[in-house]
């Protein structure tokens, strides 16, 4: 009869010699005597060798007594942290679409320490074999209780019997299986006779065919005999699967719809570096940009106007909503648009919470060491009078402030500094949105650079970088960009200088 | 063809570092403030066919990084300190069966939830090995946008060279804050190690890190062990910041260095002649780099935002042969340029 060949005949998935064991035990299994995974190691490696698939199987040894099953499959193999070999069979699945992946799990390992990583595979319906070794034991550890042991076994952990209310119940993992969407096939065996192994066999084999044939996740639950954890002779522990685990634990075929199951089409991988670059480096459309900006469009341009010889450091602050990030953002863009180095650091931590936003921007052509914007800000751009007031004391005596005169009452300043002020809010309502705030604010920062720093050509240059900016931070809210520019250029028309400041920097 | 810049944040620069790099799988699994990782992995991997898994937790992120890796695959993973210690027991497991993997810390304040500003607590986790068994794992530590890009292709090589997991360990602003990056130029793929469950391979090939008979695993560890010597003979890598005719060596990583630059200028300008050591790497750490300034320097001062831990690696390197000092801040704030200035006037 065909059950016995299997059993007793060396499959031709097993290594000819066990040459991984430690010598001098390399001819048998280290599984005690009618212990059900060396009967299930079997069943796995003929087919393997039926199905013709060793070279593109791995066989994952969990951690429990079958953590050494890479000892004899020959095929790849990997033992994985305890419980964790669903998550590894994911990582290697989908490394390798056409690659067979069997999880070779025992009750502990599966049902308690790995259930998190068991049920997210099976939910995402990964294409694994997974093969469940309940034998209602902790094997490897001794006889202590796993979540399958039954309500009154005595294990070295329950040595009262398994308590239904203080223990919990056993735990029926193939019915959790099936009750999900997901999974192609879930069936319950048992190894109890020559008849229940004849199907066991059968249900392993449709399983890994299914996973040869990419058809999705396939459970097969096999009811295990561990005559050492359950102190029973070959009969005892025969009749214990029989007769009190069947009842807790049917045998059957709990969901099959692997006919109707179509593989799953899958991205293939991009490694072409022509394509990499397409989708990663920073593509131009120099037409359309063309187009618009005419001769203004010009690459790697050098302003030489001697402010931008100086690190820039810059304070954008105002309060939470009115923009304050995103300008600070346009701020940045110009800045890497001319080829400086940027540092863009909103406020970071709890203080985000409290109704004020800043940001510190940093521009300069040499390394930027400190991104973060104090007691040396050369620049404050506020929004509200609470940020200008917090940041004023911050900014360098030389330094330059550009304000929202709507809403702030400029205080003293030093004699060295100099501010400009546009009434961005009360234009910008009158344009129809409060959100051109941001662009006014630009154009008052335009007319302060054109008028204390900018050489002529870097001054034709500002406003089209600006542009630039513009375009590239609103790329996609292509309507809002023509409506911006209009509240650029009236911000650089209302903007006037609001002290007469000496000699800033 | 080079790049031009681009505006990104640190934790978007590694991700482009590492597609570049040629990365095949990110699982992963959402933290503040390694958020942006996750995020920009989601969109852009599947752009490239690649893999990307939102993992069920930091254990599955790994795991699934062990499988991909096992597989001959780049992969990789991120997290912030509490995922990264949910990581550990694998982490072990990868080290001990050799698998090379990238794994980035963009540290929190800790303990427990603490909260998303940024410390420096996780030193002694990541750079001492921080899970069970004596393993290390190289460490990069970035300290701009440009260097979480080209730290994160660097790292799979060194991965690779070692058969090591490797770590990328950073603070949360220098993982959030943006900055210009320019781009490497993508790597021509080439095929899976010999070693990896690739079919094709030979099917012998196997992953385990059980080895029962204590003769055989002493061979196993001191191979390890050698392993670890050969990288503190190769790979040290430090960038030394004016260091020169330093009297006072400041030694800093992530954020703190970039500070601490200013803080050296500033305390050049009050004519205390001060320098920096910033460790690219912490595993191995800079020691040749710091002992060659022993000669010269009157004191060290360890920078960091945390109780003092990279100090004891400082200590180590020059084996106490001069007073090394610590200003430190924990709890999420930074310690500002004037501060430093103040707290090396100090001891100076
Ligand atoms: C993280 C961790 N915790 C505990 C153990 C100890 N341990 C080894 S095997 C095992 C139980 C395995 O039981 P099961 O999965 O049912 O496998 P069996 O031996 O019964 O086939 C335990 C708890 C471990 N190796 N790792
Ligand atoms: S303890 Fe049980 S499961 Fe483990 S080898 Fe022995 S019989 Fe098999
Ligand atoms: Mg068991």
């Amino acid at each position: 009869m065909k059950t016995f060949r299997v059993l007793k005949d060396r499959p031709a998935g097993f290594f000819p010699e066990f040459e991984k064991r430690p010598a001098p035990l390399r001819r048998n299994m280290h599984y005690c005597p009618g212990c059900g995974h060396g009967v299930l190691h079997k069943i796995v490696a003929e087919a393997l060798a039926d199905f013709d698939i060793k070279d593109r199987t791995t066989f994952i040894s969990p951690v429990g007594c079958a953590v050494f099953g890479y000892y004899y499959m020959d095929c790849f193999g990997i033992s994985t942290p305890h419980g964790r070999a669903p998550a590894v069979a994911t990582g290697l699945s989908r490394a390798h679409r056409d690659s067979v992946v069997i999880s070779y799990q025992g009750d502990g390992d599966l049902a308690a320490i790995g259930f998190n990583e068991f049920i997210h595979t099976v939910n995402r319906g990964e294409n694994l074999c997974y093969i469940f070794v309940n034998n209602a034991i902790y094997g490897m550890t001794g006889g202590q209780m796993a979540p399958t042991t039954l309500v009154g076994q005595k294990t070295s952990t329950t040595p009262n019997g398994r308590c239904a209310t203080e223990d919990g119940i056993p735990f029926r993992v193939a019915e959790i299986v099936a009750s999900q969407p997901n999974p192609v096939y879930v069936e319950r065996v048992a190894l109890s006779s020559p008849k229940e192994i004849m199907k066991a066999r059968a249900a392993i084999r449709k399983a890994i065919k299914n996973t040869m044939e990419r058809k999705g996740l396939s459970f097969v639950e096999v009811l295990s005999p561990c005559p050492i954890g359950l102190k029973k002779d070959a009969a005892g522990i025969s009749k214990f699967i029989d007769e009190e685990m069947t009842k807790i634990f049917p045998l059957g075929k709990l969901k099959d719809v692997a006919a109707e199951r179509v593989p799953a089409e899958h991205p293939v991988p991009v490694y072409d570096c022509e394509k990499v670059r397409a989708a990663l480096f920073p593509q131009e459309n120099r037409a359309e940009k063309e187009e618009f900006f005419g001769e203004k469009l010009r690459e790697d341009i050098y302003n030489e106007s001697e402010i931008f010889e100086k690190e820039r450091r810059i304070k954008v602050a105002g309060a939470g909503g009115q923009g304050v990030l995103s300008l600070a953002y346009i701020i940045a863009h110009m800045a890497r648009l001319r080829n400086f180095n940027v540092t863009y650091l909103p406020t970071y931590g709890p203080e985000m919470r409290g109704g004020t936003a800043d940001c510190s921007v940093v521009a300069s052509r040499r390394e930027i060491a400190s991104p973060i914007v104090d007691s040396n800000a050369n620049m404050l751009i506020a929004l509200n009078q609470p940020s200008l007031d917090k940041y004023l004391p911050q900014l360098k005596p030389t330094g330059i402030i550009v304000y929202d005169s709507s809403s702030i009452t400029l205080p003293e300043i030093s004699e060295r500094q100099v501010a400009y002020g546009v009434p961005a809010a009360q234009l910008a309502v009158g344009l129809g949105s409060t959100r051109y705030g941001n662009s006014l604010i630009l154009g008052a920062l335009a007319k302060m650079m054109e008028e204390l720093f900018l050489t002529p050509e870097d001054t034709k240059d500002f406003s089209a970088v600006v542009e630039a900016a513009l375009r590239e931070c609103f790329a996609d809210k292509p309507k809002i960009i023509a409506p911006n520019l209009e509240a650029f250029r009236l911000g650089k028309e209302k903007a006037f200088r609001a002290n007469t400041g000496k000699n800033p920097e | 063809m080079s790049s031009k810049s681009l505006l990104l944040c640190g934790n978007e620069a590694l991700v482009y570092g590492a597609l570049l790099a040629g990365c095949d799988a990110y699982f992963g699994y959402p933290i503040t403030p390694a958020g942006e990782i996750i995020e920009c992995a989601a969109k852009k991997f599947p752009e490239l066919g690649r893999v990307f898994i939102q993992a069920e937790s930091e254990i599955g992120s790994i795991n699934m990084v062990m499988g991909a890796a096992a597989a001959g695959q780049r992969a990789m993973t991120a997290s912030s300190g509490l995922g990264i210690s949910l990581m550990q027991e694998s982490v072990s497991y990868l080290a001990g069966m050799e698998i090379p993997c990238v794994i980035a810390d963009i540290t929190r304040s800790g303990p427990g939830i603490g909260n998303i500003s940024v410390e420096q607590s996780d030193y002694f986790q990541i750079v001492k090995g921080g899970g069970h068994g004596g393993y290390r794992c190289p460490v990069f530590a970035p300290a701009s946008a440009q260097e979480m890009c080209d730290m994160a292709f660097r790292a799979f090589d060194m991965a690779e060279k070692y058969r090591t997991p490797v770590y990328i360990l950073t603070d949360g602003m220098i993982g959030q804050m943006m900055e210009s990056v320019t781009l490497p130029e993508p790597i021509e793929k080439s095929a899976p190690a010999p070693y990896s469950l690739t079919p094709g391979n030979a099917r012998t090939n196997h992953f385990t890190s059980i080895y029962l008979e204590a003769e055989e695993l002493e061979k196993k560890n001191e191979a390890l062990l050698a392993k670890y010597r050969e990288m503190e003979a190769n790979d040290q890598d430090a960038e030394l910041w004016k260091t020169d005719d330093a009297e006072i060596v400041l030694v800093a990583y992530g954020i703190m260095s970039r500070l601490a630059k200013n803080a050296v200028d500033e305390l050049r300008e009050r004519g205390i002649k001060a320098g920096l050591v910033r460790p690219k790497l912490l595993f191995p750490f800079p020691k040749n780099a710091l002992n060659a300034l022993v000669d010269r320097a009157k004191k060290f001062v360890c920078i960091e935002l945390s109780g003092g831990q990279m100090i004891e690696d400082v200590k180590l390197a020059i084996e106490c042969r001069r007073p090394v000092e610590l200003i430190h801040r924990v709890g999420g704030k930074l310690i500002s340029v004037d501060e430093l200035v103040a707290g090396v006037k100090a001891v100076a």
